[in-house]
């Protein structure tokens, strides 16, 4: 089976601006992948390639096989759906015209218009202009129409910015449900958490070039991040020691009985264990790294490869 | 081809919403109609004037009006997709950007084609009616050639706010773009023509001056309703010049038909550079 997206050593320059720089990426047919960075890493760039949007400065994208940019590029594009980061349709249109004249476009069947509006929880504002849209309300027109003609590849980008959690909740379940159904789906995001129970696989983009891929699990494990436990004990009690156990790597007061503790992944279990027989424990709580973490991790592991070869 | 109709029709539907087919449709049924019955005012008597009258000052105004609507009516047609983010959703569909923009033409050209069709046209029927001089059958053919010839201006100009649309990175931008259009070919072009002329004291070769007069669409439209009558011709003035055996009716409309084609061919050249 062809891969739904194949990126071979793939450039992308704007004047001396390298948005992307030799990005190697495949995604299979049916899988979620998470695309993370931050912003300007390129991520947007690399849907816009995927899309047939930009053309690259060198390198190839197969969608399914095909070069999106090619003479069968229309065809190829029934079978694409995208969210952009930033959309505001037509204030005039309501919502259902809106989506109805994207249908038309699709040639998708006017009763899918109503269905998805359902399913996307916009029917009771179909008939509204978009102008009344709320962000949220936006971006759920946004993924309805995506979803127009039920896809085989879907691009999301950032689709939870600025997104209460209720509507970011929807958001994934969408994705949960696309999985189900065998889409290839490519979601952007700024932020670990949330995504990362949703997706098979992410790849981080840092200055245009990829930093690393695997799943969440592997790179972390790569990484060998420290988890971070807080800790709150009885201000009168003294702190853990350096000594206290030796997968701890360090340990920070913040005052008020508040203490920090950055611990070996492996060892979270004995050192948790430990923990609690401390006196006058309140609170406890563990953090997993953050792409922040995975982010300056995978970063600075390139700088050094980048320095080794110079 | 499929994909132009939806697009035409998004934006003709569109320009019923917006009242702009009511607005021009008003516009230019009132423009006609008073035209025609104060026409004669300025000889001192208030009634329907000679329809080559009508037609003469008719044609003075709407070679300011037409162009100006049309600029309005398209110059954002691509630039504020793109600012509004539908653009880039636009182009991951299976519509080619050659067919968005044919789409969009058609969509603008029926709205002003049919706004010019029925305002001046009911003028003309009015006319008919309370005129008792006037009779259909002498009436429809300049009329009919006037109403032409209006509709051929107005998608020129239409063409024209396409490349502008095409080629502005901002929407204000494009906005200042078609107010320069405008006033160029309205305005200026014409005043530096004349200025040329007094300032050689007539020495331009006549076969120069004509083919000046052919590059500003305006005043092809001038040409063909001007001319058209010996009464007219006589008070234009400077084109009074160019107004010589050696131009067709079929000719002009032709050249004016090429007016919508070029600039049109451009703005597709233009949008499939442009970089969205």
């Amino acid at each position: 089976m062809t891969n739904a997206v194949d990126l071979e050593q793939l450039s992308c320059h704007f004047g001396d601006v390298k948005a992307l720089d030799q990005l190697d990426l495949a995604v299979h047919q049916g899988e979620i992948l998470g695309l993370l960075g931050h912003n300007g890493a390129g991520k947007s760039t690399a849907m816009k390639l995927i899309l047939g949007i930009l053309s690259a400065s060198s390198g190839q994208v197969r969608v399914f096989g095909e070069d999106p940019r090619g003479p069968d590029s229309g065809r190829l594009r029934f079978q694409l759906g995208y969210l952009p980061e930033n959309v505001s349709f037509y204030d005039n249109l309501s919502g259902r015209e809106v989506l109805a004249y994207f249908a038309r476009l699709k040639r998708v069947a006017p009763s899918e218009v109503d269905r998805l509006l359902t399913r996307v929880g916009l029917d009771h504002a179909a008939r509204r202009r978009v102008r009344t849209y709320s962000k949220g309300m936006r971006q759920r027109l946004g993924l309805a129409q995506a979803l127009l003609g039920e896809p085989r590849l879907l691009l999301l980008d950032e689709p939870t910015a600025g997104l209460d959690p209720m509507a970011t909740r929807d958001v994934y379940n969408t994705i949960d449900e696309l999985r189900s159904r065998g889409t290839a789906v490519i979601v952007s995001s700024h932020v670990l958490p949330g995504i990362e129970k949703h997706v098979d696989r992410v790849a981080i983009l840092g200055r245009g070039r990829l930093l690393a891929e695997g799943t969440i699990e592997a790179l972390r494990s790569d990484a060998e991040l420290p988890l971070t436990i807080r800790l709150r004990q009885q201000a009168s009690t003294e702190p853990p020691g350096p000594h206290f156990h030796s997968a701890i790597l360090g340990i920070t007061d913040e005052g008020d009985g508040n203490r920090v503790l950055t611990v070996q992944p492996e060892h979270k279990l004995t050192v948790l264990n430990e923990l609690l027989k401390l006196p006058g424990i309140e609170d406890l709580s563990i953090e997993p790294p953050t792409l922040e973490h995975l982010y300056t991790h995978f970063d600075s592991e390139l700088n050094e490869g980048e320095t080794q070869y110079a | 081809m499929h994909e132009s109709f939806v697009v035409a029709g998004k934006e003709f539907r569109d320009g019923l919403r917006n009242r702009w087919v009511l607005a021009i449709t008003l516009v230019f049924a009132l423009l006609a109609i008073a035209l025609a019955w104060f026409g004669a005012a300025i000889s001192g008597e208030v009634g329907f004037t000679r329809v080559a009258t009508t037609i003469a000052s008719l044609a003075s105004l709407a070679v300011f009006l037409i162009p100006l609507i049309a600029l309005m009516l398209a110059y954002d047609s691509i630039v504020g997709e793109d600012e509004n983010g539908t653009l880039l959703l636009l182009m991951t569909y299976p519509l080619s950007r050659t067919g968005l923009l044919a789409g969009k033409f058609l969509g603008h050209a029926a709205i002003l084609g049919l706004s010019t069709l029925l305002g001046f046209g009911v003028a003309g029927l009015v006319i008919v009616v309370f005129d008792s001089e006037a009779t259909l059958a002498a009436l429809a053919g300049p009329f009919g050639l006037f109403i032409g010839s209006a509709i051929l201006l107005g998608w020129s100009f239409l063409a024209i706010s396409y490349l502008i649309s095409a080629i502005a990175h901002e929407k204000a931008r494009a906005a200042g773009m078609a107010l320069f259009v405008w006033f160029f070919f309205v305005l200026v072009y014409d005043l530096t023509l004349l200025g040329i002329l007094v300032g050689t004291e007539g020495q331009v070769s006549k076969g120069l001056f004509q083919i000046l007069l052919m590059i500003n669409p305006t005043d092809i439209f001038r040409l063909i309703n001007l001319t058209g009558f010996e009464q007219v011709a006589e008070a234009s003035g400077m084109l009074a010049i160019a107004t010589s055996d050696n131009h067709s009716i079929a000719g002009l409309m032709a050249l004016l038909g090429l007016w919508v084609i070029v600039p049109l061919a451009a703005a597709a050249a233009a949008f499939r550079r442009r970089r969205t």
